[in-house]
């Protein structure tokens, strides 16, 4: 990222924190239903809400975003390409000037898919992978999830998709796998994505065993390093920026000031890993719509409003990390003017151990096809458990929003 | 579609004429503008209105140094504005067009 150094008081950072207009870019996630139950689902995804937009209610909110010049939405789920008007979706927003770029687990990606895709301009897309094998990727999002995902990768890549994007969640069995990520991006021609874990959603009841360990965030920090811009993480890690330099990116929170979510029934939330009443602004539907919610509400307007350092504020490194992710604080049941729960410098490990047994907030709405917290498997038709939705719950709003240049003119 | 990479060591000449390019979007913020290049689905800051005033005149000036003076760039300013509209000629954000 080439910045020529903005006068003190003036830095992107500051004015993005003040919040915009309209949204750099944003998730919306189309449909709760998902033929995958990845366990780390973000938006704890699986049956369809009755509730969903229609398709006139999402044409018009495209045209919404249009108006406020919304460059791209990152559409999610849920599985999106599971509603039947999907593909038509896509076309009204690009024939529209927004962009579109999709989180799918692959399922849909037949040859001919594929080959429309690469004929468009306007449409990326990201195939979610959480595994560089299939036994560490099928514990995750399920059995034969990573054959069906390499399969889309292949007709992708068949088709002359190049640059698609390869999206991995980092955890602590995959954080050992990132060259072999590496290698099979290369090898479909398209490019890595790296993302956190959030303990949000679903993500909830496996973040204590999946969350990279203290040494495996160095590793990866230092992994990050070494490939800069080569390799995209949605700005998901500034919170190792206090292991020295940032990583490239905005690092920072961009939750209600630069990015948002909007779910399938047209709430909208501050951003994609906040799916909770705690952090709801509004809903589309609404007098005023999007535009007002995101202009107006309560919520994102105090989040615009100077944040409390808190604990963090006698920290030299506040600067670089800026206290990391309120939705990992909220959901591991930490203050959020406090330090996260993966602090590099160990605060948040600490945290986690002066707070005791609280009881962590649940994800407000569910819609897992099973009850989460069964321990013994319920009898199911057949005999088999259901296999929900799977989703692409990787989807960080500033996704490939490579902050490239920074032209200054100062 | 592939993204387009932009041009390596990509250069600014004042004296030659540009234009944004086809595929880019550009959207005034109060500190100056987002610019979003479709193709190669980057996102890039202007950090200054009148940035903002002289890449949108690019196109209808004969050089991009008019350009800058059509903006109201002075000659001080020069320098700075030139070094800016390099980092956008190599992000592809802005290209030389046929005078």
């Amino acid at each position: 990222m080439t910045t020529v150094a903005p006068a003190e008081g003036t830095r992107l950072v500051d004015r993005f924190e003040r919040g915009l207009d309209a949204p750099i870019c944003l998730t919306w996630e189309l449909t709760y239903a998902c033929n995958l139950a990845c366990v780390h689902c973000l938006s704890s995804s699986g049956r369809r809400d009755p509730r969903e937009l229609t398709t006139a209610e999402c044409r018009a909110l495209i045209d919404e975003f249009e108006r406020m010049q919304i460059f791209y939405v990152n559409i999610g789920g849920g599985e999106p390409t599971i509603r039947s008007d999907f593909w038509d979706l896509v076309d009204y927003a690009t024939e529209h000037h927004v962009g579109v770029k999709f989180s799918t687990n692959g399922s849909r990606i037949s040859e001919a898919i594929a080959a429309r895709l690469a004929a468009s301009d306007y449409v990326d897309v990201q195939i979610s992978l959480d595994g560089a094998t299939a036994e560490v990727n099928d514990a995750v999002r399920g059995e034969g999830s990573f054959a069906t995902a390499v399969t889309a990768m292949e007709r992708l890549a068949a088709a002359g998709f190049a640059g698609f994007k390869l999206s991995v969640v980092v955890t602590r069995h995959n954080v050992g796998q990132l060259d072999a990520f590496k290698s099979i991006a290369d090898r479909y021609g398209a490019q890595l994505r790296l993302t956190r874990l959030r303990p949000s959603g679903r993500g909830a009841d496996v973040w204590d065993e999946l969350h990279p360990t203290a040494d495996q965030q160095r590793q990866l920090y230092d992994w990050l390093v070494l490939r800069g811009e080569e390799v995209l993480t949605g700005d998901s890690f500034f919170h190792l920026a206090a292991y020295g330099d940032a990583l490239p990116g905005l690092n920072l929170c961009g939750a209600g000031r630069v990015v948002c979510l909007v779910d399938p029934v047209g709430d909208v939330y501050a951003c994609p890993f906040a799916i909770h009443d705690e952090f709801l602004a509004g809903n589309v539907r609404g007098a005023g719509g999007f535009t007002s919610v995101w202009r107006a509400s309560d919520l994102f307007l105090e989040l615009r409003e100077p944040q409390s350092a808190g604990a963090c504020s006698s920290c030299g490194h506040f600067d670089a990390c800026r206290g990391g992710c309120m939705a990992a604080k909220f959901f591991t049941g930490l203050p959020l003017d406090g330090p996260d729960p993966e602090c590099v410098l160990g605060h948040g490990e600490h945290a986690l151990g002066a707070r005791g047994d609280v009881e962590t907030p649940r994800p407000s709405p569910d819609h897992s096809s099973r009850p989460r917290t069964v321990a013994v498997a319920l009898t199911t038709r057949g005999g088999t458990p259901d296999r929900r939705p799977d989703r692409s719950c990787d989807e960080h709003p500033l996704a490939g929003f490579a902050p490239g240049s920074a032209p200054t003119a100062r | 579609m592939p993204p387009t990479p932009p041009p390596a060591d990509a250069a600014f000449d004042p004296a030659r004429p540009y234009a944004l390019h086809p595929q880019v979007a550009l959207r005034p913020e109060s500190f100056g503008a987002l610019a979003y290049h479709f193709g190669t689905r980057r996102l890039s800051f202007l950090k200054s209105r009148t940035l903002l005033a002289v890449v949108e005149s690019l196109a209808d000036q004969p050089s991009g140094l008019a350009a800058c003076r059509a903006a109201g760039v002075t000659s001080e300013e020069q320098g700075a504005y030139e070094q800016a509209l390099a980092t956008l000629v190599g992000s592809g954000m802005i290209c030389e067009r046929v005078a």
